[in-house]
């Protein structure tokens, strides 16, 4: 049992032996002991992240913190200017817009198209938006990388995602159409059910959001009057709120207003799809158990260092307890030693990454396929992956210290077997 | 008065069985400085570890004023020896990383004194070995000498009623050796028991009785008459 007294003395060993050991070894082990606590974080704070990257890409430029939209069977939301002013009285919501949305068919080169050819056309979803309005909420000027972003005064022009336009699509899969040779200031048509109409190419989105790359927008009013509605209903309304707002409670508080009577009324966690979700919680698995494995090879690797150490000593062991020092205030002397190399570790791992790697991967986010992956280390998931690292480390030193200190006093002087 | 009675040690390699000790009886009184001799493998180490308790002994007993040792468990053991006996080895047996008052308050520490009362007594006893001015050498720092003598001031700290040396002189050139021994003298003058393993017979003479082992037995018991 660890008394005071032994606790006093391991303490007293502890210090002396980590003060006295080659700078050299107890550097090589806080490095293990930092390598083993940046494999926990980091390594799945990267799997996490490169999904979160995407939900947080997601939020920031299309659903925004809470998204309404149409139900299942209609194609916009009853009463929209209603709710559209409604939404604007709350004071948790800093900007709002509204979308008109319809499935169309594009089609380009149909002025040089020979009979024999076939049409080069794409589906699409078009929406009609308040371009000053939608850049609040969703800043979707800043994905316009090519051309310029639409002005309420356009007539007939549209900004499109990359991923209609053959020349960024990465794949050249026949049922994946594109659009050839469409760039900025090219004419394609649009069809929206009965009515085509011929618009101009006015700016090209580029993105790693689905929402922006595989569809089309357009200023609402041309959207209204290609489709003929003046009902001011829309299919979708982005609502970002100001900061700090937790979007479950605007939610809730929508709903409580009867709003999910008539429409689909969602944060922007509740808006991803199954299949993202399903991958978030795959990766979170991933992680925890890539965590386990360094956990585990931390755990051998201080078993080790403990046990050669321990070996190394057995001699001093020896005549410490031949000279009345109790074997449990040895055990504990390596104890505190290896809670030392755990937790120094973790405090350097905990400096690198949230003085380091969080904020620059934050600045420079890892250029992923699908989002920009970022480092997600919550500091109480972190916490809890130090607390975990120096209690298996203790465990990981006790043991070797316990099968050395247990061996024959006399046996351990001499070095006998 | 520490006293062995049939005391039998038998080591086991496999199969085979070595008799090192076989069947001493013996008796040290309190103040008495004695020295075991004998021949490479006469069991005369082995005697020394079994009656201070470093080594269980195969059968037989070790009494302390009166009280067997043989019930006692380990921890009984090392609180023990931490209370009543003081070891002096042939290599020193010093702690590598701790300075030399360190490694004399160590035990006193463990005895639960204060750290300043500890550092005091062990300060006190370094300065009783020559030593006031090397308190804050490692071991590694200091000759074998002064290793020996640092030694000696851990095992005399803390007041033992015995004090337990195996062959302190046999690392030490003769100055160094002598050195030791006049301290032991001085020891034993001051009423400290001493059991003393040695191959030298010049400082076994300085010893109140020598004790020769030869084959696991003691062969004769010298009294001797000291200047």
């Amino acid at each position: 049992m660890a008394s005071f007294l032994t606790i006093r003395i391991g303490f007293f060993l502890a210090i002396r032996q980590v003060h006295r050991a080659s700078i050299w070894t107890t550097s090589l082990i806080i490095f293990v002991m930092v390598l083993t606590f940046l494999n926990l974080v980091v390594v799945s704070g990267i799997l996490v992240g490169l999904i979160q990257g995407a939900v947080d890409q997601a939020r920031f430029e299309f659903t925004s913190d809470v998204i309404i939209s149409a139900p299942d069977d209609k194609q916009y939301i009853e009463n929209s200017p209603n709710l559209l002013a409604l939404m604007r009285s709350f004071p948790e919501v800093q900007a709002v817009s509204g979308r008109y949305g319809s499935g169309a068919v594009l089609e380009a080169n149909y002025k040089t198209r020979k009979e024999t050819e076939k049409r080069n056309t794409a589906n699409a979803q078009i929406f009609g938006i308040d371009p000053a309005q939608e850049d609040a909420v969703t800043h979707l000027s800043e994905s316009v990388t090519e051309g310029d972003y639409l002005l309420p005064t356009d007539y007939d022009q549209v900004i499109i995602g990359q991923f209609l336009l053959s020349q960024y699509v990465p794949v050249d899969d026949p049922n994946f159409a594109a659009l050839d040779n469409v760039g900025v200031g090219s004419k394609i048509r649009i069809t929206v059910g009965d009515v085509t109409r011929e618009v101009t190419v006015k700016g090209i989105i580029k993105s790693k959001v689905d929402a922006l790359t595989r569809n089309m927008f357009m200023v609402d009013s041309q959207f209204r009057s290609m489709i003929g509605r003046n009902d001011g209903n829309v299919a979708q309304i982005s609502v970002l709120l100001r900061p700090g707002t937790d979007p479950a409670l605007v939610r809730d508080k929508l709903k409580q207003s009867g709003v999910d009577g008539y429409a689909k009324v969602q944060t922007y966690v509740d808006a991803q799809p199954q299949f993202l979700k399903d991958i978030i919680n795959t990766f979170n698995m991933l992680g925890t158990v890539f965590s386990s494995m360094g956990l585990v090879v931390a755990s051998i690797t201080i078993f080790i260092v403990v046990f050669i150490n321990a070996i190394t000593r057995r001699k001093y062991i020896g005549i410490m307890k031949g000279i009345g020092i109790d074997g449990s205030a040895i055990r504990m002397s390596y104890v505190f030693q290896s809670a030392f190399y755990a937790l120094l570790g973790s405090a350097i791992g905990l400096l690198l990454v949230y003085g380091f790697l969080v904020p620059f991967i934050d600045e420079h986010p890892i250029d992923f396929p699908f989002s920009d992956g970022i480092l997600v280390a919550p500091v109480d998931e972190t916490l809890f992956r130090v607390g975990l690292l120096v209690f298996s480390t203790i465990i990981a030193g006790y043991i070797p210290a316990w099968m050395i200190i247990r061996k024959n006093t006399l046996d351990s002087i001499l070095g006998r077997n | 008065m520490i006293e062995v009675k049939k005391l039998v040690k038998t080591f086991k390699n496999g199969s085979v069985e070595t008799r090192v000790l076989k069947g001493i009886d013996f008796a040290v009184s309190d103040g008495e400085f004695i020295a075991i001799m004998g021949r490479s493998g006469a069991g005369k180490s082995t005697f020394l570890y079994q009656m201070s308790l470093l080594d269980e002994p195969t059968s037989g007993d070790v009494l302390v004023d009166g009280h067997s040792t043989r019930e006692m468990t380990d921890a009984e053991e090392v609180i023990f020896r931490l209370q009543k006996f003081g070891y002096v080895f042939q290599d020193y047996a010093l702690l590598p990383d701790l300075t030399a008052i360190e490694n004399v308050a160590l035990p006193l520490l463990m005895q639960n004194l204060i750290s300043i009362e500890a550092y005091k007594k062990a300060d006190d006893a370094l300065t009783k070995m020559g030593l006031g001015h090397r308190l804050y050498n490692l071991p590694s720092q200091l000759s074998g000498g002064e290793q020996q003598r640092v030694s000696i001031a851990r095992a005399i700290a803390h007041n033992p009623k015995v004090l337990f040396a195996d062959e302190p002189t046999a690392n030490l050139d003769n100055e160094s050796s002598a050195l030791i021994m006049d301290i032991f003298k001085r020891l034993h003058k001051e009423g400290q028991t001493i059991i003393m393993v040695t191959h030298e017979i010049q400082y076994a003479k300085r010893a109140d009785r020598v004790v020769k082992f030869d084959d696991g037995k003691i062969i004769s018991i010298e009294q001797q008459t000291i200047e």
